[in-house]
């Protein structure tokens, strides 16, 4: 890529990257404040879990394309096209945060759930305590894929005019020149390595305090 | 002496309809110890629970100092009775110093109280406070695990110790080293203790009085000393069964207490 394209597009680039993380982030932040304290819910009565998370695995395997299709014709959310990729975003990420909460909690040493019982804590005691801080790991690797997910999928939201780093890839793709495709997958991918790193990090950090 | 704890025709049934308890009815006074034995599924640990209200009993009553259980704010009254089990069920991601104060923690006591009370409770069961306080349960053996878990239990100085098999998971060794601690820490604490375990020479190492269950049902209520004495069938089938790979029956604990008991005994 040469300089005089970076010095032409330069400015466009770091816009719709900026666009891009505020997609996913939007939706990220959506997801797990959905997700977690669903997947909560559904270790204190484990007999819904199957169901709802059956629900989210049905959502994961819709086509992204279709998916933004699907939401075009809402009322609210079709009058702007960033809402549109934000709950298509949520949808996809909620699997993955609900199911590792579910998961992480249900996991944790029976003998460490039934002391911190007969000690009397409270059941937000317990939560906060012990259940969401040994589960954090988990719930976190569950963010992580959804995260690194997103961020790829995201590109999609371009085709219903969600902005973000897709743009740069459609608009590539049309005018057959790989350097605009070019321009809008590296930094596509840069951020799903990045959040992958930064997150596998914090992951590895509260694994290491769970042990 | 009064009555600490006292289970009145206490029944349990699962929902599928096992009756794990049926009809149980025992005292214990206070600042005893009594041992709950009975083979697996006799119901020991389900009457344990019952007492912390971890079980609600389906039928009959347990009065802690006369009050009903039932009628007691469970979180409270757990705060108020010490709890061990085989597994400890550390908090991992404690140190064993937090771990020890976390009774006193969620009763509000000061962060300096609770480093106090826990680096006093490391050094009576045994563990250097200055080695182990700042340590992970998962940095610690078995038996250095089951004392932090006895210390946490008797951090807030509760009356009541319940005690699920707690060395049951320990080698015969440590298990010895961990019984001669706690009888001595009995001794000076004065707590009322339930003792559930599998172990004949535990309970008479340990315990003023013996229950024996069996399906559920109390089939003998014993003092220890004459628990060996007992010419009832279900006491003998538990002694001979315990003792049988001890031909010369004189080798352990038990026997060398009772030895006199034992020669009696013997036709």
């Amino acid at each position: 890529m040469s300089a005089g394209f970076l010095s032409q597009y330069g400015g466009e680039i770091a816009e719709l990257t900026v666009e891009h993380l505020w997609l996913t982030g939007a939706a990220m932040l959506f997801a797990t404040a959905i997700a977690v304290p669903v997947g909560i819910a559904l270790t204190r009565s484990p007999a819904w879990a199957r169901p709802v998370i059956a629900v989210a695995n049905i959502l994961q395997t819709i086509p992204s394309l279709a998916m933004f299709g699907f939401l075009l014709p809402l009322p609210w959310l079709g009058e702007r096209a960033a809402r549109i990729a934000i709950v298509a975003l949520i949808a996809y990420a909620l699997l993955p945060i609900l199911r590792n909460t579910y998961a992480g909690i249900q996991g944790i040493d029976r003998a460490v759930i039934e002391v911190a019982l007969a000690l009397g804590l409270t059941g937000t005691q317990r939560l906060f305590k012990v259940e969401l801080p040994l589960a954090a790991s988990f719930i976190l690797a569950g963010l992580r894929t959804a995260t690194v997910t997103c961020v790829g999928i995201a590109t999609i939201a371009a085709a219903v005019g969600a902005g973000g780093l897709g743009e740069l890839i459609f608009r590539g793709v049309a005018s057959v020149d790989n350097r605009l495709v070019l321009a809008g997958a590296i930094p596509a991918a840069a951020l799903a390595l990045i959040a992958d790193g930064a997150l596998g990090l914090l992951e590895r950090w509260f694994k290491v305090r769970a042990a | 002496m009064s009555v600490a704890i006292e289970f009145r025709n206490v029944l349990f049934a699962t929902p599928q309809g096992r009756v794990l308890l049926d009809g149980i009815s025992f005292a214990v006074k206070e600042e005893t110890t009594t041992a709950i034995l009975g083979r697996s599924g006799s119901g020991k640990t389900t009457l344990l629970r019952c007492v912390n209200r971890m079980v609600s009993p389906t039928g009959g009553d347990v009065l802690i100092e006369g009050r009903n259980v039932a009628a007691l704010d469970p979180i409270v009254l757990r705060r108020g009775i010490g709890y061990v089990i085989q597994e400890t069920g550390l908090f991992p991601h404690f140190t064993v110093e937090r771990n020890v104060g976390v009774v006193p923690e969620l009763l509000g006591w000061s962060r300096t109280e609770r480093a106090r009370r826990s680096r006093e409770l490391l050094q009576a069961a045994g563990l250097d406070p200055d080695e182990f306080g700042g340590r992970y349960p998962n940095q610690l053996s078995g038996g250095q695990r089951q004392r932090v878990g006895l210390a946490r239990a008797l951090a807030a100085d509760p009356k009541i110790l319940l005690m699920d098999e707690p060395f049951g998971a320990l080698d015969p060794l440590t298990r010895a080293e961990m019984q001669d601690m706690l009888r001595d820490l009995l001794g000076r604490m004065k707590k009322t203790v339930l003792l559930v375990t599998h172990d004949l020479d535990e309970a008479l190492y340990l315990a003023d009085r013996i229950v024996l269950l069996n399906e559920g049902r109390v089939v003998a209520h014993l003092a220890q000393a004459e628990f060996l004495q007992s010419q009832q069938p279900e006491v003998q089938a538990y002694i001979r069964a315990f003792h049988r790979g001890d031909r010369n029956h004189g080798r352990n604990r038990a026997d060398r207490q009772n030895r006199g008991a034992e020669e009696a005994r013997k036709p």
